[in-house]
């Protein structure tokens, strides 16, 4: 392919370009009071995602961390519209541009799918489809959403596989996702993601199934193009090492809640969560010497009550008492740059968990 | 991939061998004398051992099968003692005919089977889904020669009453005996395309339908089942979910991304279905009076027709043997990863 036929497929994308300029103070995404049930005939709702709200900014990088089952996934899955259709119950606003994608009808989202709001799945070895070609992969989604030639979807798309670091793309668009590796893969599924230059990318774990070299490359990678794009992202992951690299506010979630959230320095400098504080001293440390043991949070993510009992953390916590038994928590300001927390017990401000020992 | 092929057809040469010699002994040891069945009750022992040494019942088993294997190899499978045709001959006559068959109702149960399978995985738990099971359930039990015999006469023959105006169909053959229609192919409906006489072929078609539907019940009863268990579940496959984050349309996601690859198994089911068809051919034709390789199976079965059985079923394996091979051969054309490079 020469670089003429890049260039003027270039051209057609950008030139279908129409999308409102971001306004700065403007929230790109507001997500308030989300709740995501689970209904099972014969079985108790089970509540995933409970009263979930924040924000991400044009341009801004989210992080939501937690370990599995705290409702992160679901949440993203909430934003895609990519919920289960039947046996799911979700309540809240999830407001993308002012506009409530929960009661958005099935066109018009589908139209902002993978648009405007696109995503990078965990999984790079099932998320793509084994029989199709990769470049039918990546170029259906230009198709769709731009007013281009299969000429130019193509010529755009070897442009893309490039961008995101594959060599040879000419070769690799004719190949089938078995004879890539991981790394190729989730690559591949990041410049299908990026394609139309959405506003917004979710990534929800989007280096666990990866090796660690890969995984920092892959890191690397995503931060790099959603700079040049300009492309606000939430990034999803159990991994508070992928957090201090790449987000600009965190916001941790615990039993389907937000516990705490935070500006990255803030959060780092200053958890106030017990829960937070645990996650941050559970993390071996190169600077500690090999032989000490690392330092889990005790229990397992079953171990929990009910918000609307106690602190759901409370069973796990090694300074829950009588105080944590109250139902419904609040989530207060408490520091700076919007620092807050779900605690009655929080961790001291002047022991910083780096300097304790 | 043409090492692949010449193996696999390698591989059917001692299949086949094997088969030949349990056809050969199975023949043997059904219950009743050949000769007996050729000269009737009456038949005195002179006549019967006089028939019996000029077909070589008298010699040893062993010798038996030598001579039978030898003209075997030579392409030749003998004539039937009964009507004094030649086995191959009369089998490639009649092979048009079944073949016409089966294909109309591998059509009507592909057609039919997967549509009906893939609503069904869409819908699973609503009254879709049940109607589709509970419909295959049906075809897997009602035999074939029941339903053949209940379309008859529902839709060929009539009811009595007012139902009677849904007999439109004809009841037996392969084309009206009014057309006269020039035969090349011996596939009566490519015939009629051939020589530009489409009544004669839209009239072979309109006699294709009610044995086809009775044939086709049972691949259509697996192949809704098959396809129905596979589209579940793919659609809960990863790469299902990242069609629908790029915001595709469902039209494009159903054929693109589910079916493509829900169809695998599918295909492998179809395959072995060729089985079933020649099987439900025998009593089909028979039902619909239709001059194929199954009427006349079903013919020598009764009358004890050695060397038809053995040649006929013989062929059956073969057309077996082949249809799955080809079968092997379309997954790499559907499944990508097992192309062998």
């Amino acid at each position: 392919m020469s670089d003429q036929t890049i260039a003027a497929g270039e051209r057609a994308v950008t030139r279908s370009r129409t999308r409102p300029e971001a306004n700065r103070d403007e929230n790109l995404l507001e997500v308030e009071d989300l709740s995501v049930s689970f209904v099972r005939r014969g079985a108790q709702p089970v509540r995933a995602v409970d009263g979930v709200s924040f924000v991400v900014r044009p341009g801004q990088i989210v992080g939501i961390v937690g370990e599995s089952g705290s409702g992160k996934s679901v949440t993203s899955l909430a934003v895609m519209g990519l919920l289960p259709q039947r046996g799911v119950v979700a309540s809240g606003q999830i407001r993308y541009r002012g506009q409530d994608l929960l009661t958005l009808g099935a066109k018009k989202l589908s139209d902002l799918r993978g648009r405007e709001i696109a995503m990078v799945f965990q999984d790079p070895m099932s998320s793509l489809n084994p029989v199709i070609p990769i470049g039918t992969q990546v170029t259906e989604v230009l198709l769709r959403h731009f007013d281009v030639s299969r000429g130019e979807a193509r010529a755009e798309a070897e442009h893309l596989l490039r961008r995101v670091g594959i060599p040879d793309p000419g070769r690799r668009l004719k190949e089938y996702p078995h004879q890539l590796s991981g790394g190729m893969r989730q690559r591949a599924l990041i410049a299908i993601a990026l394609a139309c230059k959405p506003a917004l990318l979710i990534c929800d774990e989007p280096t666990t199934a990866l090796d660690v070299t890969i995984q920092a490359q892959v890191l690397e990678l995503l931060k790099e193009l959603v700079n040049d794009l300009d492309t606000a992202m939430v990034m999803i992951t159990h991994d508070l090492g992928v957090v201090a690299g790449l987000c600009d506010f965190v916001n941790v979630m615990y039993a389907g809640r937000v516990v705490e959230s935070a500006p990255r320095h803030e959060l780092f400098a200053h958890p106030r969560h017990r829960y937070t504080e645990g996650l941050l001293a559970s993390m071996p440390r190169l600077d500690h010497p090999r032989t000490e043991p690392l330092r889990p949070i005790r229990g397992t993510p079953r171990d929990i009550v009910s918000w609307t009992k106690a602190c759901a953390f409370a069973p796990r916590c090694d300074h829950a008492d009588e105080a944590c038994m109250s139902p419904d928590l609040e989530l207060v300001l408490d520091g700076p740059g919007e620092h807050r927390m779900r605690c009655v017990h929080p961790a001291p401000l002047a022991s910083d968990v780096a300097d304790d020992d | 991939m043409l090492r692949f092929v010449i193996r696999r057809i390698l591989l059917m040469v001692p299949v086949l061998f094997g088969l030949s010699v349990l056809l050969f002994l199975w023949v043997r040891a059904l219950p009743g004398d050949p000769a007996r069945a050729l000269l009737g009750e009456k038949a005195t022992p002179e006549s019967i051992a006089s028939v019996n040494a000029q077909y070589g019942f008298d010699k040893p088993l062993l010798q038996q099968y030598l001579i039978y294997t030898s003209r075997l190899l030579r392409g030749d499978f003998g004539n039937s003692p009964r009507t004094g045709e030649p086995v191959l001959g009369t089998f490639i006559q009649r092979f048009p005919a079944t073949v016409e068959l089966g294909v109309a109702a591998l059509i009507f149960a592909v057609v039919v089977g997967i549509p009906l399978g893939y609503l069904a995985a869409k819908r699973a738990g609503g009254w879709l889904d049940s109607f589709a099971v509970g419909t295959s359930l049906a075809g897997v039990v009602i035999p074939v020669f029941v339903l053949a015999y209940l379309l008859k006469v529902v839709f060929a023959v009539g009811l009595h009453g007012p139902l009677h105006v849904l007999a439109f169909l004809p009841s037996s053959g392969r084309q009206s005996a009014r057309i006269d229609a020039t035969h090349i192919t011996n596939f009566y409906v490519l015939d009629g395309l051939l020589t530009r006489e489409w009544d004669a072929s839209w009239d072979a078609v309109v006699h294709l339908i009610l044995p086809a539907i009775a044939l086709g019940s049972i691949p259509l009863a697996i192949i809704v089942r098959m396809t129905r268990a596979s589209v579940i579940d793919v659609l809960n496959e990863d790469y299902v979910r990242t069609a629908n984050s790029k915001g595709l349309a469902p039209g494009l996601i159903t054929r693109r991304h589910v079916l493509r690859n829900a169809l695998l198994p599918v295909v492998t089911v179809i395959g072995l279905q060729t089985g079933a068809l020649l099987a439900g051919a025998v009593l089909t034709e028979s039902v619909f009076a239709i001059n194929g390789i199954g009427s006349y199976l079903f013919t020598a079965i009764s009358n004890l027709d050695f060397a038809v059985l053995q040649g006929f079923i013989l062929f059956i394996a073969l057309i077996y043997a082949v249809v799955n091979l080809l079968v092997d051969l379309s997954y790499g054309v559907i499944d990508p990863r097992l192309r062998t490079r």
